[in-house]
């Protein structure tokens, strides 16, 4: 590594707490290794999970590097709206995923969400959403990565392939090993971390800022806007809040359609709860990960606000020129916090926190890259029938060249930086209609194989064109996304709601032109023909759906407050 | 979660967390005792004393907790 300009230094301290932090995720890889014989094992983790550790790991992929610094750096932007993304944009759909849709994914023995599709549709919807899951987890993954890189870059003075090539070749080394068993239990070292690291931030935030009111008064103080600190009360004009958003973008584009297509379709999440040891503690996952997900603000929003209220210096957008010549950019509110606090031991934990962040994501990113790349797409086109140690030596390549590809990603969007511009985009064009297949398939027994195809292609192609719609003509934004004053995510949101209502009607239509699927066939994978499992025998306290409706209520009574 | 013979993964977790809060705890006596030139903001609370602290107590009731010899 060699320094250039950066924010602040690390000392002999927190180079220690870095490397020892390296060197244990690597140990858990070697020593995983042993336990990691079969295809099961390698794939799925032998499905022996917890689910306290399931949920932990459900929530750390989750946690990359944009995911903390990113909205840490939104919460500066736009203020206390970015809670929306983990609370009405988390939370529901979390509950959902456990309580509704788990069952159908646990009881297939699906290895995938595109074997899924398998089973309830036919092998061409399989193809096209692992093809399509594939692509965009690459792209996102080396996204990440050079944002990770980026940022160190700038904070510490690391040289940005330095950065990109250690972390992601010890990621690369220790699923290599020890398939999805290894990277949950890193996840689960890393979720610890994560909090162990950041915790401090806001603690100390709030003494120096007066509370809660004392910050709220000094955003006020510096913006002269009360907008930054309200959640609910200013979005029922585009024109009246920092985000320019409407109500109905984040209820129905972002809570309903990119929340609930990411937390109950994206693979790089449900693989994790896909490994838990049974359907009670697969159904109780994603409720556990969904009270640690309510708290992450406290992570990763607070310290945007209070970044607002205390710090001396104004950050800027990526893309403004002030960026360009050096100044630090609101993607830096998050470790500027961290050297603002702490001194030498704390400021390591803090930058492994971020590291380990950056990693999780990663770990998520090659796993699922590999079982659908094995499964979905190798194993049905090029080798049908393999040893299973075939497949087992086939994940571990894969997980390699995964990791390669991204690392190339990512040098490639170093080369053309406008490629950030589209992560947001990638989940309206992928996510947005894999939802609304995989939930008519759910729930519709009347949904054919052809029906099920053909919705996801046409929804995913219209949620293309849209995008190249307002790209060529500005002046589309009225039609896409309601209002000529939407912002880029408001834009998100209403393409993501438009595909997946184009993809759910394209199915509906063609499913009444074709011949259904016998209900024989269903079951297992259809409400209504699935017998699901009796919980009457368990005591209230241990039944999903009770603490599932505690998290629902602390939820409305937490959005009353920051109403 | 554990195969047979597999250490749990909060075995590691204390562990580490044992590391952390000694080296974080150590450093942060040695800052009070020793006042740094440049202080980062809010030094009187010696917030490394405490969160080194913390992380040790919380270090050790996992490692101690989920040792090997009592989750074989």
């Amino acid at each position: 590594m060699h320094a250039t300009t950066r924010l602040f230094s690390l000392s002999s301290i927190d180079l220690l707490i870095v490397a020892l932090y390296f060197a244990v995720v690597l140990g858990i890889g070697f020593y995983l290794k042993r336990f990691t014989k079969t295809g099961e094992d390698f794939f799925l983790a032998g499905r022996d999970m917890t689910a306290w550790i399931a949920g932990l790991s459900f929530l750390a992929a989750n946690l990359g590097s944009l995911e903390l610094m990113g909205w840490a750096g939104s919460a500066y932007q736009y203020g206390i709206l970015a809670t929306h993304w983990y609370w009405i944009g988390a939370i529901p759909a979390m509950l959902f995923l456990g309580i509704i849709m788990m069952p159908f994914y646990y009881i297939s023995k699906t290895h995938s969400v595109p074997g899924y599709l398998k089973l309830r549709y036919s092998e061409p919807a399989r193809l096209l959403s692992a093809i399509s899951f594939g692509f965009m987890t690459v792209l996102m993954s080396g996204i990440n990565m050079f944002a990770m890189a980026k940022v160190m870059q700038v904070v510490l003075g690391w040289d940005i392939s330095f950065s990109i090539w250690v972390s992601s070749l010890t990621v690369a080394l220790y699923v290599t090993l020890g398939g999805l068993l290894s990277a949950i239990f890193n996840e689960v070292l890393q979720c610890v971390l994560i909090w162990a690291g950041a915790l401090l931030i806001p603690i100390l935030g709030m003494i120096e800022a007066g509370g809660w009111t004392g910050m709220v008064n000094k955003i006020f103080q510096r913006l002269h806007d009360p907008t930054y600190t309200h959640m609910w009360s200013t979005l029922g004009s585009f024109k009246d809040n920092p985000m320019g958003i409407h109500w109905t973008g984040i209820v129905f584009g972002l809570a309903w359609v990119i929340s609930f297509g990411y937390w109950t379709t994206d693979f790089l999440v449900v693989q994790r709860v896909l490994a838990a040891r049974d359907l009670r503690s697969a159904r109780m996952a994603p409720i556990i990960a969904s009270v640690f997900k309510m708290a992450v603000p406290i992570i990763v929003i607070l310290p945007g606000l209070l970044g607002l209220a205390v710090l001396p210096m104004t950050l800027v957008p990526e893309s403004s020129a002030a960026a360009a010549a050096g100044a630090p950019t609101y993607n830096a509110v998050l470790p500027l916090m961290l050297a603002r606090y702490c001194g030498p031991g704390l400021l390591g934990l803090g930058i492994t926190a971020l590291i380990a962040g950056f990693m999780s994501g990663m770990a998520g990113n090659v796993t699922a890259f590999s079982t659908v790349w094995t499964y979905d797409i190798y194993k049905p086109m090029f080798r049908k029938t393999a040893p299973d140690s075939h497949y087992v030596a086939m994940g571990r390549w894969c997980t390699i060249i995964g990791v390669l590809v991204s690392i190339g990603t990512a040098y490639l969007v170093m080369q053309f930086a406008s490629i950030m511009d589209y992560v947001q985009a990638l989940f309206s064009f992928f996510i947005a209609p894999l939802f609304g297949t995989v939930i008519l398939g759910m729930m519709w027994k009347r949904a054919t194989s052809a029906g099920g195809f053909w919705g996801l292609l046409t929804g995913t192609l219209a949620s293309v064109g849209m995008y190249a719609w307002v790209k060529v003509d500005p002046t589309a934004l009225r039609y896409v996304a309601l209002s000529p004053h939407a912002k880029a995510l408001a834009e998100d949101m209403y393409r993501a709601l438009w595909s997946w209502i184009i993809c759910v009607v394209v199915t509906v239509v063609v499913s009444y032109m074709t011949k259904p699927k016998p209900l024989s066939e269903l079951s297992g994978l259809v409400y209504g023909v699935t017998p699901l499992p009796s919980e009457e025998a368990l005591p209230m306290w241990k039944r999903p759906i009770f603490w599932a409706v505690i998290v629902a209520i602390v939820f409305v009574i937490a959005n009353i407050i920051f109403w | 979660m554990h195969k047979s013979g597999m250490v749990s993964i909060w075995f590691f977790i204390g562990l580490l967390l044992v590391a952390y809060g000694v080296i974080i705890c150590g450093a942060g006596i040695h800052d009070y005792m020793v006042p740094p030139e440049h202080a980062p903001v809010l030094a009187n609370l010696h917030a490394g004393v405490w969160w080194g602290g913390f992380l040790l107590a919380i270090g050790l009731f996992y490692s101690i907790h989920f040792r090997p010899s009592k989750t074989k």
